[in-house]
């Protein structure tokens, strides 16, 4: 028994090292049972952790990703050779600091970093799912977490942490396994897709869809990749990741290596120039079906659908304490999205704190350099760890 | 911020006083909790379950980072949120004379708790009289720190403003008190002295 205890850490700790993430295959015996009622009998799910677990299992932060991240929250990610997506967030001595927790984060389900999605090999044979990739929800994406989680013997989470469709699937967390979840810091979020989150989400995917490349989906046996489509649809929403006084206070109209109007159709402008370095910069890294499955399972979130449009039911009970935190100039999930929430955790009770972030970045503020948002997730985490009795190392 | 570091007994005396109106263990919504030093005083103090509304994001922001339940919102739209009898106390401490309808907000304190803890600079002080009669200016002192142009407080009363205001909206004044400048109780019983020598009045009230 103290061999395996002492093999677990072992193996645990050498997750610190910077590299490919872990990767388990699951659903042998526990196929993953989908929204939509079919079922996947084998799935990989890829992670990555850093920190110590400790002793009682008590220490655990689950970081959830957005639409398009993956797994390489810190150090050097192996697909893209950049660092790590939330490294300002998660490490020693961080707000969500490595040195207290063991964090881990897991690839979403239809993701394309290690987790099964629609450019994974269907089991047994040479081919790609493609789009005969069942249509995932988020809560699909949070079920294949707790089945990871069991795999790995942790029953109770401290914290699950994320922004945007990652403050979605905290929140689906709590909704789903209150008893598992401890506290949730939704950052970013909102609590259902509006027809304006669905309609832009739809300009994506019929991008992706009308590239010749697309194939009917069936891309990967032709050799073949929608790279024109998948960098209009990343064009499209990284657009709205920003504000408008972003844009300007970065770009305004400022002219692209040139000093006068090019009475043409290249990037004259440098927003222009900037969109298409999105774009073009995004295909190497993603799945163009992942894109649809995943802004599918977007579209698909309303977590007040199972409680007839009431969102505080869907908490009604709930221990688990929350944190919502929105920024002034998102516009993509607006404050009053947050808000909403927040009320909804009111009304039944629930332990909630909620504030409004001053920055001017947009959406994508929840990935920048945000001091305010620091020393609230910090504080949040730290005080909520001790009213825990989260064992310190 | 800086509050994190102080003890938690180094509160303003008059918040002090209303934290001696609150049992330990109750349920609690401090609505216009500032930093939270009030609430974050009972959590620690009294282990209550403490709830707070506030307004200002610097204000909100420490109050997390402190460990408290506080939501960033308006108060008199907030409140309106919570179900009825959700808590056992809520207080409103300096904040009524700002409120758009201070009646509907007394209202809406005593439906979503069981009793009310108001405290409110009274504008029936002997030195605010003095001020008007002689000077002929609005009062801008230590408590009432704004010119009338940019004042957040806009519905100010006297005590007996708000006494005569509960008596109209069949509410019970269970404790009444009179606080000096200094935020200490004051022995006075009458309304007419307490009127006239308190700077602030505070108030428990109840339901009918």
């Amino acid at each position: 028994m103290i061999m395996l205890f002492f093999m677990t850490k072992k193996i645990i700790e050498q997750t610190d090292i910077d590299g490919y993430a872990e990767v388990v295959t699951l659903g042998q015996g526990r196929p993953l049972l989908l929204d939509s009622g079919e079922q996947i009998t084998s799935y990989d799910v890829a992670y990555k952790s850093w920190g110590t677990l400790n002793s009682d299992k008590s220490n655990v932060v689950l970081i959830c990703h957005a639409l398009t991240g993956d797994q390489y929250v810190r150090g050097i990610n192996p697909i893209t050779g950049k660092r790590g997506w939330w490294e300002n967030m998660v490490g020693p001595g961080k707000p969500v600091d490595t040195d207290i927790y063991y964090v881990i984060c897991i690839n979403v389900l239809g993701s394309c970093a290690g987790t099964t999605g629609p450019a994974s090999r269907i089991p047994g044979t040479d081919k790609s799912y493609g789009i005969d990739f069942p249509v995932i929800t988020i809560a699909d994406m949070v079920r294949a977490q707790t089945m990871l989680m069991d795999h790995l013997g942790i029953e109770k989470i401290f914290s699950v942490i994320g922004g945007s469709m990652g403050g979605m699937q905290a929140l689906q967390w709590a909704a789903d396994y209150p008893q598992r979840v401890n506290t949730v810091v939704a950052i970013a979020t909102t609590w259902r897709h509006s027809a304006q989150n669905i309609a832009f989400h739809e300009v994506g995917r019929q991008a992706i869809m009308a590239d010749t490349n697309w194939r009917q989906g069936r891309y990967l046996d032709h050799h073949d990749r929608p790279h024109s489509g998948l960098a209009v649809a990343r064009m499209a929403a990284h657009i709205t990741y920003m504000s408008e006084s972003g844009l300007t206070s970065r770009f305004g109209r400022n002219l692209q290596d040139r000093d006068k109007l090019a009475f043409g159709f290249d990037a004259d402008f440098q927003i222009e120039s900037y969109l298409r370095h999105q774009g073009i910069s995004f295909v190497d890294r993603f799945d163009a079906n992942s894109y649809l499955y995943i802004t599918r399972a977007m579209d698909y979130y309303d977590l007040s659908a199972a409680h007839d449009g009431v969102l505080a039911e869907a908490f009604r009970g709930t221990k688990t304490r929350f944190c919502i935190l929105s920024f002034t100039s998102d516009w993509l999930y607006p404050t009053s999205e947050s808000r909403h929430i927040s009320r909804a955790l009111n009304a039944v009770g629930a332990r909630v704190s909620f504030a409004d972030i001053d920055m001017n970045k947009g959406h994508d503020s929840f990935l920048l350099d945000c001091p305010e948002l620091f020393n609230i997730v910090r504080g949040f985490l730290k005080s909520e760890a001790e009213a825990a009795g989260v064992r310190v190392l | 911020m800086t509050e994190q570091g102080s003890r938690a007994s180094d509160i303003r005396v008059d918040l002090l006083e209303i934290a001696r109106l609150i049992e330990p263990r109750s349920t609690v919504l401090d609505v216009g909790c500032g930093t939270g030093s009030l609430l974050d005083y009972l959590v620690r103090e009294k282990q209550v379950d403490g709830r707070g509304i506030e307004l200002s994001p610097s204000g909100v922001n420490s109050s997390i980072a402190k460990g408290l339940s506080v939501i960033q919102g308006n108060a008199e739209e907030d409140i309106t949120y919570y179900p009825d009898d959700c808590f056992d106390y809520v207080i409103l401490s300096q904040t009524l004379q700002a409120m758009k309808q201070p009646d509907h907000m007394l209202a809406e304190l005593l439906r979503v708790g069981r009793k009310a803890v108001v405290s409110f600079p009274n504008f029936g002080h002997w030195k605010v009289r003095l001020n008007l009669a002689l000077r002929g200016t609005m009062p801008v002192n230590k408590t009432l720190d704004h010119p009338w142009y940019s004042t957040p407080n806009i519905h100010f009363c006297t005590i007996r403003d708000f006494v005569n205001l509960c008596g109209q909206q069949d509410i019970h004044l269970e404790q009444s008190m009179a606080i000096n400048a200094k935020g200490y109780r004051m022995p006075f019983h009458n309304l007419f002295l307490a009127n006239l020598m308190a700077t602030q009045g505070m108030y428990v009230i109840t339901r009918k």
